[in-house]
């Protein structure tokens, strides 16, 4: 899994690439969210399209930037999803509570 | 159900394993020549299974997790993964959604993916002797005959 993040003004946007699965989802929480302690973003935009695999241990992630983002005083936005984290998405009802868009 | 293929693997419960146990898996389910989702789907559960012996089967050592898969006529594909952990307490409380004991590490949606991903799930679990998922997927096989 890889990760990179830029900034423009207020918004963060964080992409991912790769097999988003337990073992990568450890050290990829702790990324993601000292950096929203440094940057303070208002808007953070978790782009997935380049994200090949995703299981439930990608749910716990984006719930914990959500969180984050919340405590901040800011929004999570999940943009970009391809098909098989769709489905792992849809099946957790995570949309009730973040805005997420598929990969078009 | 006549069996027409069966492959079993096992290795240390170590998380870099995860990524290799939906990869085998999906190759070797692949000769049913299934749809890019129904294969997806199958990884997910796949994923799922395994990494539930890594966090909560082995929560403190490493451990061995047994997994098989079996293809039956008629496109039907059994995932079969076992360890020989702590196991769980109380089945029908972790099947619940939402439901974790691993923190905020953890979703809780585990055995909810597999369950919405596969078309049967049984789970036997036993204190001190650990767990057996046994799950089911029947795919529309597109051509081929898994011969």
């Amino acid at each position: 899994m890889k990760i990179s993040i830029t900034e423009k003004g207020p918004k963060m946007y964080i992409y991912l690439s790769g097999d988003l699965d337990h073992h990568e989802a450890k050290g990829l929480v702790r990324q993601i969210l000292d950096r929203l302690d440094t940057s303070m973003p208002r808007d953070c935009i978790l782009d997935m399209s380049q994200v090949k695999f995703m299981d439930s241990s990608g749910i716990a992630v984006i719930l914990r930037a959500h969180k984050h983002m919340r405590e901040l005083g800011g929004r999570l936005w999940v943009e970009n999803v391809p098909s098989q984290p769709m489905r792992v998405l849809d099946a957790s009802g995570i949309d009730r509570l973040i805005t997420i868009s598929s990969l078009s | 159900m006549k069996e027409i293929n069966t492959m079993s693997i096992q290795f240390p419960s170590k998380s870099s394993n995860e990524a290799f146990a939906r990869g085998a898996v999906a190759c070797f389910v692949s000769q049913l020549d299934m749809t890019l989702t129904e294969l997806g789907d199958i990884k997910t559960a796949v994923s799922e299974a395994v990494t539930n012996c890594i966090v909560h089967a082995y929560p403190d050592s490493i451990g061995t997790v047994y997994l098989r898969a079996k293809l039956f006529e008629g496109g039907i594909v059994e995932i079969t993964v076992r360890d020989k952990g702590r196991g769980i307490e109380d089945v029908e409380r972790a099947r619940e959604p939402l439901f974790t004991t691993g923190g905020e590490d953890r979703s809780g949606m585990g055995f909810t993916i597999m369950e919405s991903f596969m078309d049967t799930l049984k789970v036997r679990s036993k204190l001190g002797s650990g767990t057996t998922v046994t799950m089911r997927r029947r795919v529309d096989r597109r051509t081929g005959s898994g011969k």
